[in-house]
């Protein structure tokens, strides 16, 4: 009954949200409509998309996958008036969906509303506590108020600052048990509970990847108290070790696929000291920092790799993807050790495939 | 991992107030202090943030810090602080105020304001001390104002008269002093003046700039004393706040003493223009009673023994109660030795009443007490009343008379 799916990565731009959006559902007769409008709106086909699922919900007002979807489409085609207007019935109707919380969150954010974004993240996590991407999204919000907070602090004035906010929309309705029959809603916290267990058990690629090969996500331990950091969990972030489990390939992405590879043999090269590996991982064009020549870099990154001495650990977290052609980037949060360092940042690495490999063009820490 | 990040503010929390409680010279004294704080000062608040913070309650410091700003939405440092617990939540931070690219400055500024707020609440002075500076007040100032730059506090005292005139500690108050600290010599050295004045004038918001914010009271820098030792300047005021800001940074004024306006309009319920005592110390000598009681008596006695000699028409015996360093308007010590020998000599018999007497010790190294009192003089061929100030040095272990006017 539940739908498998998959946490859709976090993309940088929602206009980039290009990659295919997988809603396996399985019920027959009126099902089969929805997946017809993925497809309008994977096509950007905004318009149709509208008016079949305005047909789809017709019959069935109520129906939370239907709903869900009109909202993305609203979100997509620009009307956030619109689709907060029906995030937040749903949030209403359904208080027990962390979805529409979330993605209501998403366009609070976009609007600067980072009270109201931070408000209904926290509803989402408090509805369920493990959700990774609501949990990104709150710490992105928690940093945006709190840069909010210094700038009346310290009187900056950032208004103009170009930080677009960076938020994960959901695409999919994951949590509900059905497709929205009107008579059962997710409404009942066992029921409910239960299709969010369903969840977790029906990624098992992700999910073994994630506890197996390499201490990529933290669980969600810390789930009790609303104000515990982000905690990610990232469903993406595989490491190059990991080959795709055979029941996680009609979920994954190739493409999404090749960059984890290509960004956990980067971090794997870099804590190896492999410098040969490491330094291959750049295009002949990387963006040097501060404009320093590629020699001065690379002499620089030998003296802070090789040269170091004992182990340099580099580990990656909930990584996002988002590809645009020949172009990627992806974000994460690093966790460098080494002797007497240790530091978490976000990273950014922008990509271009270059001959069939992906190389780094621009490695933007913040 | 959330544990871990947690942690990473405990550090901060106990660096901040570490410092806080460094060098408690009365802190020990702190918990006989009976609450004296008005409600509203977030000098309390701003202690159980920091509470919250060290024992590792990050949500309920949010709460707190989310009802102090409430309060004061134009309050810098709560913001700052919100912005530290919300970048918490985002990721691990490093230091207060872990903003990125945050001007080192105003950083600075409002780290330096959380010291000195804890740092004032944890440390209350003791009841049964009082500062050295009071000596005696005249029996119609009601209250007095003592002012610790480093501190950045200003204490409010009510003149106890039902007690013997003790000074009683009534509230203190977080202020702001000169960008380049206290000790101002010269005009435009952006520095607060130390030593002993009083409020001169009110004036109301209506006549000032959102600047000075509630209201303002000038005080009488340069002094007699400052004038004489050749320091410039002036226009020294006690003001408000500006009302984008709550606060100010501890150093901050052009050498104006600055309290918060909710502050300043409490301080002034209790100022009198031309006799409220503002006396203004880099760092607050306390005094117990029975200290306090000694050096009371032993002016009153000096000063007495001043006026009973001159009444005595020992010229001599009275003149040793002056210094050789000692000036009035132009005149030296020999000048003035003389015309008070010629006028002398020409007395029959003299009566002096000295009355509404305040004593203050001038803060500083130098041993300096203020002596201003009402001069009732009569002898057989004149008769003079007059409000006479007098400048009493310490020299080779006795008071002497340096500088005397009238007040």
């Amino acid at each position: 009954m539940s739908a498998p799916s998959l946490l859709r990565p976090r993309i940088n731009q929602l206009r980039a949200l290009a990659i295919g959006v997988v809603l396996g559902l399985s019920l027959p007769a009126y099902a089969a409509d929805l997946p017809e409008v993925q497809r309008l709106v994977k096509q950007g086909k905004h318009q149709q998309a509208l008016e079949a699922v305005d047909a789809y919900l017709s019959s069935r007002p109520k129906d939370a996958q239907g709903r869900f979807l009109k909202g993305l489409i609203y979100t997509e085609m620009n009307k956030p008036a619109e689709a907060i207007g029906v995030f937040t019935k749903l949030t209403q109707d359904y208080p027990e969906l962390p979805e529409p919380y979330n993605n209501l969150a998403v366009l609070y954010a976009q609007q600067k509303q980072y009270d109201k974004a931070r408000t209904a993240l926290e509803m989402a996590i408090r509805t369920h506590p493990s959700y990774a991407i609501a949990y990104e999204n709150l710490g992105d919000v928690y940093a945006k108020l709190a840069s909010q907070a210094y700038d009346k602090a310290l009187q900056l004035d950032n208004s103009n600052a170009a930080t677009q906010n960076k938020l994960a929309l959901i695409r999919d309705l994951i949590t509900t048990g059905s497709t929205g029959s009107p008579a059962k809603p997710a409404g009942k916290a066992g029921g409910k509970q239960q299709a969010s267990a369903a969840v977790v058990s029906a990624t098992p690629g992700a999910a073994a990847r994630n506890v197996e090969s390499k201490p990529v996500a933290t669980p969600p331990a810390a789930i009790a108290a609303p104000a515990a950091p982000a905690v990610a969990a990232a469903a993406v972030a595989a490491p190059a070790s990991a080959a795709p489990a055979p029941a996680a390939s009609a979920f994954s992405d190739p493409v999404a696929d090749e960059l984890s590879a290509t960004v956990a043999a980067w971090a794997d090269a870099w804590s190896r000291k492999d410098m040969a590996a490491y330094l291959g991982a750049y295009a002949p064009d990387f963006q040097t920092p501060k404009g320093i020549s590629r020699e001065e870099w690379q002499q620089e990154r030998e003296q802070r790799i090789a040269g170091r001495a004992g182990a340099i650990s580099v580990r990656i977290e909930a990584a996002q993807i988002a590809v645009n052609g020949d172009e990627a980037t992806v974000r994460f949060r690093q966790h460098y050790k080494a002797p007497g360092l240790t530091n978490t940042a976000s990273k950014t690495l922008v990509f271009a495939r270059v001959g069939g490999k992906w190389l780094i063009r621009e490695e933007i820490s913040r | 991992m959330a544990a871990a990040r947690r942690l990473l503010l405990r550090p901060l929390a106990a660096c901040l107030l570490a410092v806080g409680l460094a060098g408690g010279a009365f802190a020990q004294n702190a918990a006989r202090q009976p609450a004296t704080l008005s409600d509203s000062a977030p000098e309390a608040q701003l202690n159980r943030i920091f509470e919250e913070i060290e024992a590792n309650r990050l949500g309920e410091a949010l709460q707190l810090t989310e009802g102090l700003l409430r309060q004061h939405p134009n309050y810098r440092l709560a913001h700052l602080i919100k912005g530290d617990l919300l970048l918490a939540r985002a990721r691990p931070i490093q230091s207060f105020g872990a903003v990125n690219g945050a001007p080192a400055d105003k950083i600075a500024d409002l780290r330096a304001e959380a010291f000195v707020r804890l740092k004032g609440y944890r440390e209350k002075p003791p009841t049964d001390y009082v500062p050295r500076y009071l000596l005696q007040m005249q029996p119609d100032q009601k209250h007095a104002i003592v002012v610790d730059t480093q501190r950045s506090r200003l204490y409010l005292y009510e003149n106890d008269v039902a007690n013997g005139g003790r000074p009683r500690f009534v509230a203190d108050y977080y202020i702001t002093q000169g960008k380049l600290g206290a000790e101002k010599l010269a005009e435009g050295d952006k520095k607060t003046p130390v030593g002993v004045y009083h409020v001169t004038a009110n004036l109301p918001r209506q006549k000032l700039t959102d600047l000075y914010g509630n209201g303002a009271f000038p005080i009488n820098y340069p002094n007699e004393w400052d004038r004489r030792q050749g320091r410039g300047g002036s226009g020294i005021w006690l003001h408000g706040t500006p009302s984008d800001t709550f606060a100010r940074p501890p150093r901050a004024s052009d050498g104006c003493v600055v309290l918060t306006n909710q502050d300043l309009d409490a301080v002034a319920k209790n100022l009198q223009v031309g006799l409220t005592p503002v006396i203004i110390s880099n760092s607050v000598e306390w005094l117990s009673l029975d200290d306090w009681h000694k050096e009371r008596d032993e002016l009153n006695q000096t000063i007495e023994a001043w006026r009973s000699d001159w009444e005595s028409l020992d010229t001599e015996r009275y003149l040793k109660h002056y210094s050789r360093r000692f000036k009035t308007g132009n005149a030296g010590f020999e000048q003035f030795a003389a015309q008070k020998r010629q006028v002398n000599a020409g007395k029959e018999w003299v009566k002096v009443r000295v009355d509404n007497l305040s004593v203050f010790r001038n803060p500083g190294n130098e041993e300096v007490v203020v002596v201003t009192f009402e001069q009732d003089y009569r002898s057989n061929n004149l008769n003079n009343q007059m409000k006479k100030r007098q400048y009493w040095l310490r020299e080779d272990g006795k008071w002497k008379i340096i500088y005397e006017g009238s007040a």
